[in-house]
């Protein structure tokens, strides 16, 4: 098979089951600081449990996590090579700033987390859950930068060497800030909070539901959901910003998202759901009429530009597109409803009733995972044919020197690898989520202890 | 050929600084990978692996680091290596993957199988990694076939070529060397004892990697050795690494063993500073040498160097002042209960 796809696929699977993990982290790291920050403060040895447990499932979503990112890292140098050479300049800067200020921080205050309970001072354990949850943020700030830079780059010129032109930075600044970073960071952790959030509440759900642990369910619960309404709030906020910045920045993108095909389509609509024939040059679609419009411009009548205003091949994908971006949005409105309808119960002391929605919120877990998946697949498919926006095509970025049999045999064993690894991390917290977080009685002794 | 830059120098020397850190901190925990299956109770597996826990994550970060690194200030030797070696490569990033899960699920289940599968991959995947690493460096000093443009057709077949895979075995005694160190300083009672009697034996035999290495190099590899012709004073760092490791069982013996630890810290100072003289200006030596990959020509910008040193002046003193606070805080040996299991939480 063709070396270009099977790199690509290669890619996007590695990085797809990366994505599984960290986003749980991030999320899970602010739900850990604010949890032993109450038992610090209230020496209430239920948070101590509650800490403690959610501690143990962080260090198994962490290492997971860590060994799948090690191969994303050395991955552009082995099938990107000439991308590598081509923005190395640039992009490396964001890659090795990612190690510096991230992971060192993450890998070292995660050993303490993990096992210095007894060995610091309970001050010094929570500064160190602190550092772990600002280093997982860290490390999305800096390889968000240096995909938002693939995505509208700025701060940089194109240089001629003697083995052929470049990309190098002229501003370091602008890199980092290019047009898109912002939104796009933002909308990125609040995607990752709601990925923590909704995880914390599955397992408490499930425990509630079974009348298992329901005191420390109900405790978890509380604290996850403050951050579900947060982030799923947050999400809506930041993908519009995101949107809006497409329209300016990456037009032929917008219109693929949105399935506009006329050249300047004056009160274009919003889209809920629909279908994409790219052949015709036809969408068929729910959608509220003059509302994209409205939200890219603030006026229903302000055009919006279509598909037909690009070079035919300068086309992404425009049904997949289409398809991965709305799924995405489906999702965050559905988990608005959820995070406000169960938060608003649990804060009424009536949520243990409802054991229908107990029980999507216990499935409701693969609801930001999916979301976060599509989301970037639509940010990446939507940029396609370019590997960075109006500068490379992605076909250009190959290694010319990996041969397609040398990419089949590694993706035929990822895949045998990550399956592998897959189901036993679902084993393994499984295993963690049966055996619970432990008899309250342990946690008043070790609360006395301390 | 132009000489490189002072920045140009500095990132050359400060990659390689990232992979000394590297080889000085990981070499330890591979090592003690290396020698794992040499414990048979699972008491003392159970306490190798804590012995290594809190740390060998953040001692991976500086491979990770270091490739990014090279990423950012010598893209084409990032480009050109990565995909010439492919295959290798990505078996190194699979030795990484079953690396970093066996350590963690390992004792999550009690199982005889479980175990027994996760420790071989512990084992199997703490030995290949450094012999991986090894052969790569050996390739890259003896040369490899790179085009004018700086691509270079890698075949697994010809990297593992007699002279590479001798580098590669040298690597994987070396870290034995001081993971069998390392574990005496960390480990107490009985496991300690035992561990002792693994010091020895392992220093011999990297002795005798290192000699063989050298004539090889010396017969097969002469442009490793020019430099030393022209600066014969140079010949003090190969002394003082060997200088290093003999003190180690010296150390041993009076019971110092943190300050043996520290011998063969340096002897893979020195051991990488002796690889690094025979390399510069290089990156990657190509068979027709005028196509060699150098700290000139692999660079990126001036601009890009200036800004990546600003980032590692504020970074790294940082990252090296909290490794240092975290290696305090697990200072000493590992706590034990009567079984000789490691006492308190974790895997
Ligand atoms: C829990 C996950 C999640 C949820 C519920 C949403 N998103 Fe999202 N979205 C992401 C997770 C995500 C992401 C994975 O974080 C992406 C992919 C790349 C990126 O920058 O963020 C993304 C990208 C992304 C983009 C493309 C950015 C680009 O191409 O540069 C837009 C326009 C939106 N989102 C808009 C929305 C809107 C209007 C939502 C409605 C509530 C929404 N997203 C919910
Ligand atoms: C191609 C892109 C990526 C590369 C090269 C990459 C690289 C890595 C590497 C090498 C590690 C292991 C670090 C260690 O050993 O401690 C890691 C872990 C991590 N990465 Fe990625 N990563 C990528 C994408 C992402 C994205 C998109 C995010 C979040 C938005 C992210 C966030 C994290 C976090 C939080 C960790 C810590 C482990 C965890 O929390 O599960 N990474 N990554
Ligand atoms: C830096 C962080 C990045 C992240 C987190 C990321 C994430 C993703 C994800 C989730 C997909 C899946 C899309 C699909 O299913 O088709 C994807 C697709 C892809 N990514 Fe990225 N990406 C990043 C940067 C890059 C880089 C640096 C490259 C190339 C060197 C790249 C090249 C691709 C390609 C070729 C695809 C396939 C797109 C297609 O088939 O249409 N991406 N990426």
């Amino acid at each position: 098979m063709d070396a270009e796809i099977l790199a690509r696929v290669q890619f996007a699977f590695t990085i797809g089951f990366h994505y599984i993990y960290p986003p749980i982290s991030i999320g899970l790291g602010i739900v850990l600081v604010v949890m032993e920050g109450i038992y610090l403060k209230t020496r209430d040895p239920l948070y101590l449990q509650l800490t403690k447990f959610w501690t143990k499932i962080f260090g198994l979503v962490f290492a997971i996590g860590v060994a799948t990112g090690i191969v994303m890292e050395f991955q552009f140098g082995t099938n990107w090579s000439n991308y590598s050479r081509y923005v190395g300049d640039v992009f490396g800067s964001a890659l090795a700033a990612e190690g510096v200020f991230a992971f060192f921080l993450e890998s070292g205050f995660l050993a303490i987390v993990l096992f210095g309970w007894e060995k610091v001072k309970p001050g010094w354990h929570w500064f160190s859950t602190w550092m772990v949850m600002l280093g997982s943020h860290f490390s999305a700030i800096w390889i968000v930068v240096a995909n938002s830079w693939m995505q509208t780059p700025a701060g940089y010129h194109i240089v001629e060497t003697p083995t052929g032109p470049r990309a190098e930075i002229t501003d370091f600044w602008a890199v980092v800030f290019n047009p898109s970073t912002v939104d796009r960071l933002s909308h990125v952790f609040m995607g990752a909070w709601q990925a923590g959030a909704w995880f914390v509440l599955s397992v408490s759900a499930y425990y509630v539901l079974k009348r298992r642990h329901v005191d420390f369910a109900r405790a978890s619960m509380r604290i996850a959901f403050v951050l579900a309404v947060v982030a799923s709030l947050g999400q809506l906020v930041t993908g519009h910003d995101s949107g809006v910045k497409i329209a300016e920045t990456q037009p032929a993108k917008l219109a693929a998202f949105e399935g506009v095909f006329a050249e300047q389509q004056p009160g274009a609509d919003l889209t809920i759901a629909g279908w994409v024939d790219e052949e015709r040059g036809e969408t068929r679609s729910f959608a509220i009429p003059g509302m994209l419009s409205w939200l890219v411009h603030g006026d229903v009548n302000e055009p919006i530009t279509g598909l037909n205003a690009f070079p035919r091949d300068e086309w992404p994908p425009v049904n997949l597109s289409f398809q991965l971006y709305h799924i995405m949005i489906a999702i965050g409105v559905l988990l608005i409803v959820f995070a406000l309808l169960g938060g608003i119960l649990a804060w009424m002391r009536r949520l243990s009733r409802q054991r229908w929605l107990l029980w999507i919120i216990v499935f409701a877990v693969l609801l930001p995972q999916i979301a976060n998946q599509v989301g970037w697949a639509a940010a990446e498919v939507g940029r396609q044919p370019w590997i960075v926006y109006g500068l490379m095509k992605t076909a250009d970025g190959l290694s010319p020197t990996v041969s397609g049999g040398a990419v089949l045999a590694s993706l035929i064993l990822f895949t045998l690898i990550y399956l592998g690894l897959f189901v036993m991390f679902i084993a393994l917290l499984d295993r963690k989520i049966r055996r619970g977080p432990g008899d309250i009685e342990q946690f008043v002794r070790a609360g006395r202890r301390a | 050929m132009s000489d490189p830059s002072w920045l140009q120098t500095t990132w050359w020397l400060l990659v390689g600084v990232l992979f000394t850190g590297y080889a000085i901190l990981d070499g330890f925990d591979l090592g003690t990978g290396a020698l794992y299956l040499l414990a048979k109770r699972d008491a003392h597996r159970q306490t190798m692996l804590r012995a290594i826990g809190p740390v060998w994550d953040g001692n991976e970060v500086w491979l990770i680091t270091g490739g990014g690194a090279l990423f950012a200030a010598f893209p084409m030797a990032y480009a050109t290596a990565f995909s010439g070696f492919y295959l290798a490569l990505i078996l190194l990033l699979f030795m990484l993957i079953f690396r970093a899960v066996s350590i963690e699920v390992r004792s999550a289940r009690e199982g005889k199988l479980w175990r027994g599968f996760w420790d071989g991959a512990f084992a199997v995947s703490s030995t290949l990694a450094p012999l991986i690493m090894g052969v790569a460096l050996g390739n890259i000093a003896l040369g490899v076939p790179l085009t004018a443009d700086h691509e270079y057709y890698g075949n697994l077949f010809a990297q593992l070529n007699p002279y590479s895979l001798l580098v590669g075995v040298t690597t994987v005694a070396l870290f034995m060397m001081h993971g069998s160190i390392y574990l005496v300083l960390k480990t107490p009672g009985e496991l300690n004892a035992r561990i002792r009697t693994w010091v020895r034996p392992t220093i011999i035999f990297f002795i005798l990697m290192y000699v063989i290495t050298t004539i090889a190099t010396l017969l097969y590899v002469p442009h490793m050795a020019e430099p030393f012709k022209h600066s014969p004073w140079l010949f003090i760092v190969p002394l003082l690494s060997v200088l290093a490791i003999a003190n180690v069982p010296r150390e041993i013996h009076h019971n110092r063993e943190w300050r043996a630890f520290l011998s063969s810290c340096f002897a893979i100072v020195f051991l990488m500073a002796l690889y690094g003289i025979g390399m510069f200006p290089e990156m990657i030596h190509a068979t027709i040498p005028a196509h060699s990959l150098t700290a000139m020509n692999a660079s990126s910008s001036e601009k890009t160097l200036t800004v990546m040193l600003i980032i590692a002046a504020i970074g790294m003193p940082l990252v090296i002042a909290y490794t240092i606070a975290i290696y305090y805080v697990f200072r000493g040996k590992v706590e034990v209960d009567e079984q000789g299991r490691p006492l308190g939480a974790g895997y």
